[in-house]
């Protein structure tokens, strides 16, 4: 039994349609005092491209794919960490009152 | 087969925790818990995309070993720098620190184009043509916010500026799509490699092009704008390598970040066009109308005894209270106004700190909790029932000129109405303008006064004074 996984161009149009106004209702309703948080934030998620950039590096068959491959590997690995951490750093701070301790 | 169906729910699990994640963002005190889970769907993700190894082409196979071992070396050099990196980073130096690994994800897009174009799988002109798009917005992104990095680490002080430039950029970015177009068409020839990598040259140098004129205040919408860059370049290569969890990423990014962008241009009464072409910034603006009075000045511990008997204080910080490092004086004053029990009130304009909402993780940091903290729509009403606005290194945002006087540059520019309080104190270094090079109508009101000096300075000193008043 095989599935078949490829994407025509069109179910890819709806994934990007349904991603634009999703990305944009979720982020609307984040409040401005979060906006730092949120930026570094998305700035992680779009980390994710590491999981494209293995995949160009285990599947190069070429020094060139390899070479371009490594980089890309380690850049997204780059931006998928520090995007993580800063915006936990920054999550951490914020407190209310209540939880503050005086 | 069984591992591709495993990679392919392992990237369905992690576009789920990234939105839910992002959803829980929507508050402050769930937020926290809405990073960690996507930070588990990426790691789900990223585990997962090593199931390929069992799935490999013959020839992909002979470089196993090989390609195993970069993998893995590269992912420790990446992760780790920026790990490292990233839990040391001063919070003043936020806006840099996102700028940067922003540029990083646009650069990881476009390398994996490139990978894509030099590969000799015969893959139609449909996904070539996404895959340069995707490397064009990519490359600008990476080359753009290293300049603006460099910007704001004071790196590049001024912007560089010709006549001219306008058209010498224009002319790089229509060759650059030219060349790309012309690398799709001759994709697997002889010539096809060559363009290819002249368009990375000329996508790469627009990048460093486009961003160098931009003046430093406008680096927050410049940052955003390549946020916004860098997801949609993700998306385009998910498109390619018909990985829809990079979609979903980077399109949920792309289309987050031209939101951001926008408010961010509104917060500042600009167009996005006017922030990218026009030199606005550079301390050459003038105009406005005469002023009439003078500034009176205060002495700390005066202001100090206001606020300490008022019922009502509104305090809006600046940019200039993050440079004295004057946040946690600044709390403490907070708390022991509140032990006397004056209502105290921190009131945030959009655009304060050097991006959105860079002023609210700069009080976090010193401990200030937010349900004290307002945004500019919610405090705005509450000016004229306030008994004193203490402003600290903030200028262009309490400008009442941008209100009322038509001829000025900030003119129709959304403000916090301080001036309306009874009584308003200006903690300023010096009678220096702000950086749209606008005198301050406020300054010279009747019912305002200046308490001059450094911020950290001032605000011992009323700490002081507050404190010798006894409780």
């Amino acid at each position: 039994m095989t599935i078949d996984t490829a994407m025509t161009w069109l179910i890819a149009l709806y994934i990007f349609m349904l991603a634009a106004f999703t990305g944009y209702e979720v982020i609307s309703r984040v409040p401005s005092i979060l906006h730092t948080p949120l930026m570094s934030g998305s700035n992680f998620i779009h980390g994710m491209v590491v999981v494209g950039a293995l995949h160009a590096l285990l599947t190069a068959t070429s020094p060139f794919g390899q070479a371009a491959g490594f980089v890309a590997v380690a850049l997204g690995a780059a931006n998928a960490a520090g995007g993580y951490v800063v915006t936990d750093r920054m999550l951490a701070m914020f407190k209310s009152s209540g939880k503050a301790g005086k | 087969m069984l591992a591709q169906h495993l990679t392919g729910l392992s990237g369905l699990v992690a576009a789920a925790l990234f939105i839910f994640g992002l959803k829980r963002m929507a508050s402050p005190a769930s937020a926290l818990s809405g990073i960690v889970l996507a930070g588990v769907g990426m790691v789900v993700a990223v585990a997962a995309s090593f199931l390929i190894l069992f799935d490999l082409d013959v020839a992909a196979r002979d470089h196993l070993a090989t390609n195993l071992a970069l993998a893995l070396v590269a992912l420790a050099l990446g992760g780790g720098w920026a790990w490292r990196r990233g839990g040391k980073v001063e919070m003043t130096a936020m806006p840099q620190m996102v700028a940067l690994y922003n540029g990083m994800g646009g650069g990881a897009a476009a390398a994996i184009a490139a990978a894509g174009l030099a590969g000799q799988e015969t893959t139609g002109p449909l996904l070539l043509a996404v895959t340069v798009i995707g490397a064009l917005i990519g490359s600008i992104s990476l080359t753009g916010s290293v300049i603006a990095w460099a910007k704001l680490d004071g790196r590049i002080a001024k912007p560089w500026r010709f006549a001219g430039q306008r058209l010498v950029n224009a002319t790089v970015f229509v060759a650059t799509v030219l060349v790309g177009a012309a690398a799709v068409a001759l994709h697997g020839g002889p010539d096809g490699a060559w363009l290819a990598g002249l368009f990375f040259v000329g996508a790469l140098a627009f990048g460093i092009l486009m961003t160098l004129p931009i003046g430093g205040a406008d680096m927050p919408v410049v940052i955003s704008l390549y946020n916004a860059f860098t997801g949609l370049a993700v998306g385009l290569e998910g498109f390619a390598l018909q990985n829809p969890a990079l979609m979903i990423a980077g399109m949920v990014v792309g289309s987050a970040g031209t939101l951001l962008t926008l408010l961010m241009a509104k917060a500042m009464n600009r167009s996005l066009a006017n922030v990218l072409f026009s030199n606005f910034g550079d301390g050459a603006a003038s105009g406005g109308a005469a002023v009439h009075g003078e500034m009176k000045a205060s002495d700390a511990g005066d202001a100090a005894i206001a606020m300490r008997y008022a019922s009502s204080v509104i305090i809006i910080p600046g940019y200039g209270l993050a440079v004295a490092q004057a946040q946690q004086k600044l709390y403490e004053l907070v708390k022991l106004l509140q032990a006397a029990e004056v209502d105290v009130k921190f009131a945030i304009h959009p655009v304060a700190g050097r991006m959105p909402g860079h002023m609210n993780v700069l009080l976090a940091e010193a401990g200030v909790p937010y349900d004290i903290i307002f945004d500019m729509d919610e405090v705005n009403a509450d000016f004229p029932n306030t008994d004193v606005a203490l402003v600290i290194g903030a200028n262009d945002v309490v400008n009442p000129a941008a209100r009322t006087d038509k001829s000025s540059p900030i003119y129709g520019m959304p403000i916090l109405d301080a001036d309306k309080a009874r009584q308003v104190y200006v903690i300023k270094r010096g009678q220096g303008k702000g950086y749209s090079g606008v005198e301050n109508l406020l300054f010279f009101e009747e019912n305002c006064s200046m308490v001059y000096g450094d911020a950290q300075a001032v605000l011992t000193r009323m700490v002081q004074a507050v404190k010798d008043l006894g409780a």
